[in-house]
Parts: C-alpha cells; sequence; structure tokens
C-alpha cells in the first residue's frame, strides 16, 4: 500500500470558531493506482490535496506515505518528501518565468543534490517523454498553455516520484490541450505511475480508474454521491 | 551555493535600474568612506614623508642632559663625555640598515662677538663642524663651488662651506666662493654654498622644538669637523646623523644609537648625561592622531549613509520577496527546504550591496583622485580600507537581507501558491 489515511480531520480556525473542513477521512491508494478525486468547490478537496501532498499536516489521524508516517513530520522532512516522493501539477503551472522548460524541469534535481550536468540530462529526457524534445529551451512565454502544463508535468515527473499530484491540471486549458494533458495522463499510469487527480469536471474524473466524490469535508465511498453532483 | 550566486545575479541583471537605484545608497556611502580613507592616508603619508624622512630619513642623536639637547655655546664642553671615536663611528655604521653616518660639532655664534665675519659684516647663526657625508646625508644640495675633500680633513685646511641664508647675511648678492672669512679669529675660503631641497624646509617648519634645524635668520656656515678644535680649542662630543635605510626603521635606529652612545660616551651613568634621538615618529604620530580624529567623524557620517543604503536594501528585498511569492511557494512544494530560500535571499541581498560596494569603491578612487588634481590635496589608495569596504557592504547585504530573507523562508507553500 502506497498511501493510507486513516480518520484524518482537518480544522481551520476562523476567527473564534473552528471550522471542519475535513472529517474523518479515510483513503489508501496502491501503487499503480488512479485515483480521481472530484467534489464541488468549497469540498474541502484543495485541503486533501495539501494533505495528501504534505504541503500541509492533518489536525488529529493518521497519514502514512510509502510507509512513513508523515503526519507528525517536521517541516524539513516534508519538504524532502515533497521532492523524493511526490510530483505536483498544479491548474497554472507555476512554471519559474525566467528559466527555461529544461531549467524548470530540472529544478527539483536540484533540492535533491544532483549535479548540474545530470539534471539537465535528465530533464531533457523528462521533456522528451512529454513530447517537448524540440523546445527544451523555450521560455515559458514561448510555449502555449498546454505545452507549459506538459513541462510542469515532466517537472513533477522527473525526481521517478512514487505519487503524481495533480490539481485541476486541465482547469486553464482549452478541451483539445486538455485532452493531450488527459492522455499523457494515461500514458504515464500505463508505464506504471500512481496518479491522484483532484477535479471538479466529471469528464476529466471519468477517465480516473477510480473516482472518489467529496463532499462537505467528507470523501464518500466508491459509487456514492454520483446522482447529484456528477 | 554557485547556483545560488549566479541565480543572484541573473535577478540583479533582471531588474538593471531597480538593482542600481537600490545600490546607490552603498555605492555614495562606500565611495565617501573610501574618499575619506584615502585623504587621510595621503595626508599622513605626507606628514611622515616630509615631517621625517623629507627624503633623507635622516635621524639626529645629540648629547642631552636631564631630557633636553645639551647646548655647548653656553654651557661649555661638558665633564665626563668623550668625543666619538672612529671605532664607535664605524659601530653605529654597523647597526641594521643605517646607509650613513655623520659627525658633527654645532655652536651658536653673535654677531656681537664677531665670532664669523666678512669684512664688516658679521654673523648671527649656527656654525658648524662636519664631515664629508654631513651634506648628503641630511640632503643639502651643492649650488655654488664644491664641498668638503679629504684633503680638508687630513691638512685641516682653513675651508668654509655656506649655506644661502649665511651667504646673502654675509655677501648679499655677490658670489662668495674663492672669499675669505673670519672664523674665531682664523681665516677660511668659501669654497662652496648648500642649501636644502624645498622639502626640507618643511620639516624645519613643522617642528617648533626642533632645534638643531631651527632656521635662524643667520643661517649656518659649515667648516671641516677636524677644524673644530682650532676654532674651540677643545676636542667636543659630537653629534652624530645617521641615514636610515627606510622611514620605518628610523625610530628602532634612533633608539639603539642613543643606547650605544650613553653607553659608550658617557663615563658616569649618574652625571644626567645622554644621548637622545630626535623621535621624529612620535611627533609625526601625533600630528597624524589629530588629523586622523576630524576626519574619523567624517567616516561616522558616511557610515550613516551606508545604514541608509542597507534600509533601502531592505526594502527592495521586501519588495522582492512579495512579488516573487508563487515563486517560493512552488520552490517549498518541490521541496526546497526553508533554508535554501532563506539563502536564496540573502545571497541575493550580499551580492546586491557588494557590487555596491565594488562600484562604490570604484567612484570613491576615481573621486579622491579627482579632489587630489584639483584641489591639491594628497590621497593615496589604501588596499585593506577597499577590502573591508567590500566586505563590509556584503555584510551590510546579509544584515538587510535577513529580514526579508526570513519573510520568504517562513512563507507557507500553500498561502504562497494560492496568491496571485
Amino acid at each position: 500500500m502506497l498511501l493510507e489515511m486513516h480518520d484524518i480531520c482537518k480544522d481551520y480556525p476562523q476567527g473564534r470558531e473552528v471550522v471542519k473542513i475535513l472529517k474523518n477521512v479515510e483513503l489508501t491508494i496502491d501503487e499503480g493506482d488512479y485515483l480521481a478525486i472530484m467534489g464541488p468547490s468549497g469540498s474541502g478537496k484543495t485541503t486533501l490535496m495539501n494533505l495528501i501532498g504534505c504541503l500541509d499536516v492533518p489536525t488529529s489521524g493518521t497519514y502514512r506515505l510509502n510507509g512513513e508516517d508523515v503526519s507528525r513530520a517536521s517541516e524539513n522532512r516534508l519538504a524532502d518528501v515533497r521532492n523524493s516522493t511526490l510530483g505536483f501539477v498544479f491548474q497554472s503551472f507555476y512554471l519559474l518565468p525566467k528559466l527555461s522548460a529544461r531549467e524548470n524541469v530540472a529544478l527539483p534535481l536540484l533540492y535533491a543534490g544532483v549535479k548540474k550536468r545530470e539534471r539537465l540530462r535528465r530533464a531533457d529526457e523528462a521533456l522528451r517523454m512529454v513530447g517537448l524534445g524540440e523546445r527544451l529551451d523555450f521560455m515559458p512565454n514561448q510555449l502555449s498553455g498546454g505545452q507549459q502544463q506538459r513541462v510542469a508535468i515532466a517537472r513533477a515527473m522527473i525526481n521517478n516520484p512514487k505519487l503524481l499530484l495533480a490539481d485541476e491540471p486541465t482547469g486553464a486549458l482549452d478541451s483539445a490541450s486538455g485532452h493531450q494533458v488527459m492522455d499523457l495522463f494515461d500514458e504515464l499510469n500505463a508505464k506504471g505511475a500512481t496518479i491522484v487527480l483532484i477535479t471538479h469536471e466529471p469528464k476529466v474524473g471519468q477517465r480516473a480508474k477510480r473516482l472518489r466524490r467529496i463532499l462537505d469535508g467528507m470523501l464518500l465511498r466508491e459509487g456514492e454521491g454520483g446522482g447529484e453532483n456528477g | 551555493m554557485f547556483e545560488n550566486i549566479s541565480l543572484a545575479f541573473q535577478g540583479i541583471w533582471g531588474h538593471k535600474m531597480r538593482s542600481f537605484l537600490t545600490m546607490l545608497g552603498i555605492i555614495i556611502g562606500i565611495a565617501s568612506i573610501i574618499t575619506i580613507v584615502s585623504t587621510i592616508k595621503g595626508t599622513n603619508d605626507q606628514i611622515k614623508e616630509s615631517l621625517i624622512g623629507a627624503g633623507t630619513n635622516a635621524v639626529t642623536v645629540q648629547l642631552s642632559q636631564d631630557g633636553s639637547v645639551y647646548d655647548m655655546s653656553w654651557r661649555g664642553v661638558p665633564a665626563g663625555v668623550l668625543p666619538i671615536t672612529e671605532d664607535t663611528r664605524l659601530q653605529l655604521a654597523d647597526l641594521d640598515n643605517v646607509v650613513a653616518v655623520s659627525l658633527f660639532c654645532r655652536r651658536q655664534v653673535d654677531s656681537y662677538a664677531s665670532d664669523v665675519a666678512y669684512q664688516n659684516n658679521s654673523y648671527s647663526g649656527e656654525l658648524y663642524g662636519v664631515d664629508r657625508d654631513f651634506f648628503t646625508v641630511n640632503g643639502f644640495r651643492l649650488t655654488q663651488g664644491r664641498g668638503f675633500l679629504a684633503d680638508d680633513e687630513t691638512k685641516f685646511r682653513k675651508v668654509a662651506i655656506l649655506d644661502s641664508g649665511a651667504c646673502s647675511t654675509l655677501f648679499g648678492n655677490a658670489s662668495p666662493v674663492g672669499e675669505l672669512i673670519e672664523i674665531k679669529g682664523e681665516p677660511y675660503t668659501v669654497v662652496g654654498v648648500v642649501e636644502r631641497s624645498a622639502s626640507s624646509d618643511f620639516v624645519i617648519e613643522s617642528i617648533r622644538d626642533y632645534d638643531m634645524y631651527a632656521d635662524t635668520s643667520g643661517g649656518k656656515v659649515f667648516i671641516p669637523l677636524a677644524d673644530w678644535p682650532i676654532a674651540y680649542r677643545f676636542d667636543e662630543p659630537q653629534g652624530v646623523v645617521l641615514k636610515a635605510a627606510s622611514t620605518d626603521d628610523m625610530t628602532r635606529i634612533g633608539q639603539q644609537a642613543e643606547d650605544l652612545l650613553t653607553a659608550s660616551q658617557i663615563a658616569d651613568p649618574n652625571s644626567g648625561f645622554s644621548y637622545k634621538s630626535d623621535d621624529l615618529m612620535d611627533q609625526a604620530a601625533q600630528i597624524q592622531k589629530l588629523s586622523n580624529a576630524t576626519n574619523n567623524q567624517l567616516l561616522w557620517i558616511a557610515g550613516i549613509s551606508l545604514l541608509v543604503g542597507g534600509i533601502g536594501v531592505m526594502n527592495i528585498m521586501l519588495v522582492t520577496v512579495s512579488e516573487r511569492t508563487r515563486e517560493i511557494g512552488l520552490k517549498k512544494a518541490i521541496g526546497a527546504r526553508k533554508r535554501r530560500i532563506l539563502w536564496q535571499f540573502l545571497t541575493e541581498a550580499a551580492a546586491l550591496t557588494s557590487i555596491g560596494g565594488v562600484l562604490g569603491v570604484a567612484a570613491g578612487v576615481g573621486l579622491s583622485q579627482f579632489i587630489a588634481s584639483a584641489m591639491g590635496t594628497p590621497t593615496a589608495v589604501s588596499y585593506p580600507a577597499i577590502a573591508v569596504a567590500v566586505l563590509f557592504s556584503m555584510f551590510i547585504g546579509v544584515v538587510f537581507g535577513m529580514i526579508p530573507a526570513i519573510k520568504a523562508a517562513n512563507l507557507n507553500p500553500i498561502d504562497a501558491l494560492r496568491r496571485e
């Protein structure tokens, strides 16, 4: 089992009150899985994504990732886990505008302490894998949205992460580019990558192997809640 | 680390105008400090050179009693003090970095006594008995006639050399060479005229109590040291002038010569007699201290502009951090530790102020050269000051970059990514 969340709760103080964003979440993901988490805005899906992505720690409950309990890990440890075990794809790409495509892709390896020559070699490889081998030295503003997102996916994959986390990866793309990105996810999953996709678009969610819905901070079991939010 | 530095320079280059304006405070502060330090050093070098060295590096050691120079004009030949022998002279010449040794005797002469006279003109001033090296060691230049020869000494020739002051007192505008003057009742032939180089004259004016070179209205008349007993009937204990290889040797040579002469020449150590060197280094140090004191205040004022510059850097770095919130959030999300973000911004701030420091040094050196040529005040580039200035500007970057860097490092990646 790659990921195991048990009884996860997340509270945020809001003024004097405490708002319960996530309530008793149970989630397990095996290697090679492709899971979509769907829910309307405000349902807590971004908070869940932050917890899965080790960007935040739960208020209560346990979270084991790759055999390690990360629910109480230190800030530095979480940074290392994000670097070595996870890959992130965001809705608005978050490429650094002053770095070329290959430099953007190579960035996580910098934090992993890989030598520059090796970093760039692997970045080129990753960019070829996402079909951008011809645009290694392009700056982000010279690339289309779909291409930028593929650069971001290459960046997420460069560390050979155990888990690829995508937060609304097609949200900023036209449908053709969105399809390309989703095809790429299928391809990666077919090669063995474990993917968690967070979205509010049913068309996107349905392309995953498994689909779970989240509503009002509660993660529903598979197959539940389809009618209302689908 | 290297990665950080090159990224920092890219960042600075990417915002040329803003970076330059941010650096301006540092540039001005460092430039004014370099200018002030250069001026201080130039002035100090000038004081040291013209006061002590005068290009001659001459240390004078004379007999003293109870701390002040013993003047034989009024008090006669001292009892229990021996004349300096050739042996002792050679010992002095053997001291480290002594280039030349010259012996001399000296007395005041008065016109009413007609000690020194030419026809009806008599002369007030100083009479010296000197060896042949005296003129070169003390930086005198021959303007007419010749200097003393070996034969003048061995044959006890009655020859005299005048300085320009004595020359004009006795001869007016006429040429004295070949004329006979009367010294202590004996006729002497004038063979030459000497004068000090211009920079040496500064020596005389700047030291009030340096009476050996006190420029009396009459000036100086020189006769061979060998002739001294003819004029004054006794062998007198001489003074010594030692020429040092460099200005920095002068104090040590003076002290060694004092010890050597006091031990060898003075029979009774309790007589109150001793040999004293003119400690010009000490006097120069005092004058330098005075000029340093005023300049130090200027340095403090220049320091304030550095402070202002540092605050400017902090301000811009804070702006940079909030502009780049998303970049920081992304970097943290993909695994950058806090410390790495901290270093990134500290490096950038330090790079910014270091460039400012280097530009400031260049501006300061240029400015001090300009001041030197425009106002005629001396400046000298101080390399330690340049190194300190650049390091210090780097330090300012680290200090004032600290708050923005900590702010960046502590950003929460979730909030940072969400901010547009």
